[in-house]
């Protein structure tokens, strides 16, 4: 038996109708064509799901769409505002914070929660508030400066 | 404006960090169904009936199959090793009556959406009986139960390998120093799961599959072969690709099935493997259990060496099951000079997943067992591990230099990555750090791992299927470069690193140039990204295609500006004549093969452009309008070249490591990690650090948490990434990285590769770490990975 939602996407909403069992992840792939966030395992270990529900970091394949209904999702396509990369996306560029790119979404949209809460993080609080973030390629260390330029460049600092 | 060897961002980047990236379950297709797989639950068992008709009913599903619906249809697996006596099982698709491992494939729905999939695989029944398994790999060897009863035993092959008179050497020696090593077996985890799109035409007759590998051409070719489509009618295509280590150089089961089952219904099918199939049914690496023995003088000079051991194969042979401990056998020589080496391998069938190649393939482990072993001597011997490397390392001078396992080591200096290591971590001061933290009852250790890999695979005569690489180099009319290359990277940059090869060499603007991989459609036969090969194989054939294509650009200059050939300058991406006095100059002298970037040793002055100037961009356009081509010449701008080594490169490098253990928990704190790395010539630096780093990272998983665990049943008991402990951004330690430079003769650029430094290296220096803390309490080696709870254990067994 189906279910009406409506949904607010990277400031678009969302009306539909969908099983209740239908996992968020789902929704916005397969429903909405937001492909951008990525399915890695389905244990809600590795991070590549998450995307922000209210502003809160959520690994979306451990959460059913019909748990969404009224809420205000941001995934990683709209992180970009206005054709300028979020400092973020910048940092992970700039410093090689990516290889094989499918952890990447997800790793993106939880450091930018990070920043969102602590705009100077230390290093150990960066890697702390990565834990639910897998990558098996970058070994992190990249990962960690793309945050700490991110964080520069978001306190108006000069990020190089 | 030069490009190589500068820090160069990713041009793969801007589309991956906005989520705009196309990977296999990104690809969206009208009319598409889904697969879902039932696996055995046993991991050894009889098969006696199958019962499909519930689920054949089941809301949505279109199809189901089993193995005899494709056994006379879909060809085995294939094993493209060739060993001598080797047996290799008739692994089918889906398992007819016999089911060998937990996970392999019995039936395949197929259904409109993928709940409806899934739900239906539960409706299948199946009865087994279910046989004993044979789990580990000693007791298979020796006996236990039998994976496949025909063959009488689990010994799936023997191999002696090696040179030199090893009985003789070991009785030269004033000591003979042993130890039992096991070598895990790991998942290689890519973040991105194998997945599969299969689409057919029945109009055209084409089949198109995408799938996430490293191999697409040498997998259009066997699944042409495996499902009796001709190999022209059939296309594959790798879009983005969310990493392999070695997990998507295959060749598997539900590749085949997927096309096959396309081709049934008319119909694109998908299937997006789960994390827990890809823990039990992708490849795992790694798996040996072994002795290595060596003869060692007083000195520390080791006079031969021997490796006694049992490759745990699985339960069939993938693409290279049974070929990754030959290459065990071919870098047992390290570092050093050891006169006598001689390896004895037994390749045996388990009830498990088939090893294959994860990143490093093989060389890990022989890795692994001599830089442990030198170690364990220098332990005996008293001597600082140091001293004892440097005892046995060849000299500079003696390269290229013959090991005993029948190689040629290309070109090395392993003293001076060493001495950069050292000076690195301030070594002397560590060990005076340490000493004193004994004194105050601290656990403090210190690893070293000076390792040499094979890179750059390979050779054709030493491959299994052609070891070369190739590439296409075009201008288009309106300037804008094409680069087609067989190599198939998956998160390694080459469509940077081959763009700022191809800009030096043209002289034209990074943004102009675009590399374009994975389609056997669109791209000329490749072998693809594995064996730290893209680049020194990969690059080079880039290179070479550059300078054909040069060459003719070079006759069309002569052409348009009235000159000879030979009196035409290209520079900064424009051809003119040459000045006169130049001109002259270099029609006598024959020009030497010029690495980018360099100048050759005693070349003569860079020859001056005179007058007009042609840009090698509008020499595309004349080329493709063809009115001003000299007479005869074919037109259009665009070259080929299939590079073919003449052999492997071998990288090198020292890797440091000091960690200290807390007596009280027995958890390992990393103290310092120093890496100096020399992989030959780098393109880009970026690249390579981010490769090293990876790379280390996934030794410190193999070291120190990371293991496949098979209960005695058989049973995965390590299925999900809740059991499987990939390491997390807090358990690693910030890496400080150096480089070293010896360019390699092999490649006219100088490059060696770098892709698997990191899991060759690290893993016995943290392990040397590790057992250097714990040696005041009598440890000599640990076997991994090293959790707190051994440590632990090791602690309190003393107290």
């Amino acid at each position: 038996m189906k279910k009406a939602i409506t949904v607010n996407v990277n400031g678009t909403a969302h009306h539909d109708e969908v099983e209740p069992r239908m996992l968020l992840v789902h929704y916005i792939r397969d429903v909405l064509g937001l492909t951008g966030t990525h399915v890695g395992c389905e244990t809600s270990i590795c991070g590549a799901c998450t995307v922000l529900v209210d502003g809160q970091s959520v690994k979306s394949c451990t959460m059913f769409a019909i748990q969404a209904d009224g809420a205000s999702i941001t995934t990683i396509e709209g992180l970009a505002a206005n054709g300028e990369l979020h400092p973020v996306q910048e940092g992970f560029w700039e410093q090689h914070g990516l290889q094989c790119g499918y952890c990447t979404p997800g790793m993106i949209m939880a450091a930018t929660q990070i920043l969102n809460r602590n705009p100077n993080p230390s290093e150990e609080e960066i890697r702390h508030g990565l834990e639910g973030n897998l990558c098996r390629c970058t070994g992190y260390q990249h990962i960690v400066e793309a945050v700490q330029y991110a964080a520069r460049k978001m306190s108006g600092q000069a990020a190089d | 404006m030069s490009y190589v060897g500068k820090r160069v961002k990713r041009t793969e980047d801007p589309r991956l960090i906005q989520g705009l990236g196309h990977y296999v379950d990104d690809i969206k297709l009208p009319d598409t169904l889904y697969v879902a797989f039932l696996r055995s639950m046993y991991a050894h068992a009889r098969i006696t009936s199958i019962d499909t008709s519930e689920a054949a009913h089941a809301p949505g599903v279109v199809a189901v199959y089993t193995g005899k619906d494709v056994a006379s249809k879909i060809g085995p697996v294939p094993c493209a090793a060739a060993l001598p006596d080797l047996k290799v099982p008739d692994y089918r698709v889906l398992a007819t009556d016999h089911v060998v491992f937990v996970g392999q494939p019995i039936a395949a729905v197929v259904a409109t959406d993928r709940y409806a999939a899934r739900d239906a695989i539960d409706l299948i029944m199946v009865d087994y009986e279910e046989l004993p398994a044979v789990v580990d790999v000693e007791e298979a060897a020796k006996g236990g139960p039998l994976v496949y009863e025909e063959y009488g035993d689990n010994i799936a092959y023997k191999l002696t390998s090696g040179e030199g008179d090893i009985e003789a050497a070991m009785q030269q020696a004033d000591r003979i120093v042993k130890q039992r090593m096991v070598h895990q077996r790991l998942a290689p985890i890519a973040m991105e799961p194998r997945g599969v799109l299969a689409r057919y035409l029945p109009g055209e007759q084409e089949l198109t599959i995408w799938s996430s590998t490293q191999i697409p051409h040498l997998l259009r070719t066997q699944l042409a072969l495996m499902i009796g489509i001709p190999e022209n009618k059939l296309r594959v295509i790798t879009p983005e690709v969310g990493g392999g280590f070695g997990s998507k150089l295959n060749v598997y089961a539900e590749e085949a099935l997927l096309g096959w089952i396309s081709m049934q219904l008319g119909k694109p099918v998908k299937w997006i493997e789960t994390r827990r199939e890809n823990i039990q049914a992708t490849i795992h690496g790694r798996g040996q259990v072994g002795e290595i023995e060596v003869g060692v003088k007083n000195d520390g000079t080791i006079t031969g060496l021997r490796y006694n051991v049992y490759a745990d194969l699985g339960a069939y042979h993938q693409l290279l099951t049974p070929a990754i401990p030959t290459l065990t056998g071919l870098m047992l020589s390290g570092a050093y000079k050891i006169p006598a080496i001689q390896m004895n391998v037994t390749g045996v069938f388990t009830n498990k997943m088939a090893t294959d190649a994860y990143r490093g393939a093989g060389r890990p482990e022989a890795t692994y067992v001599v830089e442990r072993i030198m170690d364990v001597v220098a332990a005996e011997l008293g001597m600082d591990p140091v001293e004892v490397r440097r005892k046995n390392f060849p000299a500079p001078s003696e390269f290229p230099f013959k090991t005993a396992t029948g190689l040629f080591y290309d070109s090395g200096n392993y003293e001076a990555a060493l001495t950069r290591a050292l000076e690195m971590s301030d070594y002397a001061n560590l060990r005076e750090e340490q000493r004193k933290a004994r004194d105050e009852g601290r656990l403090i250790g210190i690893g070293v791992s000076s390792y040499v890999e094979i890179c750059a695979l390979g050779p054709s005569q030493a491959m299994p299927a052609g070891g070369w690489e190739s590439a296409t180099v075009r201008i288009e009319p309106t300037g804008k470069v094409t680069v087609l290359t067989g190599a198939s990277p998956h998160g390694q940059g080459q469509e940077t690193s081959f763009a700022q090869i191809v800009a030096d060499q043209l002289g034209v603007a990074l943004e102009d140039v675009t590399v374009i991989h994975g389609d056997t459609s669109i791209v000329q036969y490749g072998i693809g990204t594995f064996g730290s090969r893209a680049t020194a194989v990969g690059g080079t054939a880039v290179y070479y295609a550059v300078e054909k294509l040069k060459e003719k650009a070079s006759k069309i200059a002569a052409h348009m500006l009235g000159a000879d050939a030979a009196g035409i300058v290209f520079k900064e991406g424009k051809f003119s004549k040459q000045a006169a006095r130049a001109a002259s100059a270099a029609a006598e002298v024959p020009q030497p093969d010029v690495p980018v970037g360099q100048a050759p040793a005693g070349a003569l002055p860079e020859p001056e452009p005179e007058g007009k100037q042609i840009s090698i961009q509008e020499i595309a356009l004349a080329a493709h309008i063809a009115r001003e081509i000299p007479p005869g010449m074919e037109p259009g701008l665009s070259a080929t070249h299939f590079f073919e080594p003449t052999n492997f490169t071998f990288p090198f490098g020292t890797h440091i490591v000091a960690v200290e253990v807390d007596r009280e928990t027995g958890e390992i704190k990393f103290l310092r990690y120093v890496a100096v790395d020399d992989c030959g010539k780098v393109i880009n630096p970026l690249l390579v650090d981010g490769q090293v780093h990876g790379g280390i990272v996934q030794s410190i998983g193999q070291a120190m948490y990371e293991e496949v665990v098979y209960d005695e049943q058989g049973q995965l008991v390590t299925g999900t990434l809740m059991d499987y402990a990939v390491p997390k951004a807090a358990m690693i330690p910030q890496m400080e990285t150096d480089r070293t430079e010896t360019p390699t003769p092999v490649n006219p650029m100088g490059v060696k590769g770098v892709g698997e430094a990191g899991t060759i290296g690290a893993t016995p220096a943290i392990v040397n770490a590790i057992v250097d803390a714990l040696a005041p309490l009598g440890v000599r080696h640990l076997d991994m990975p090293i959790k707190p709870e051994n440590v632990w254990r090791i602690i309190n067994a003393q107290a």
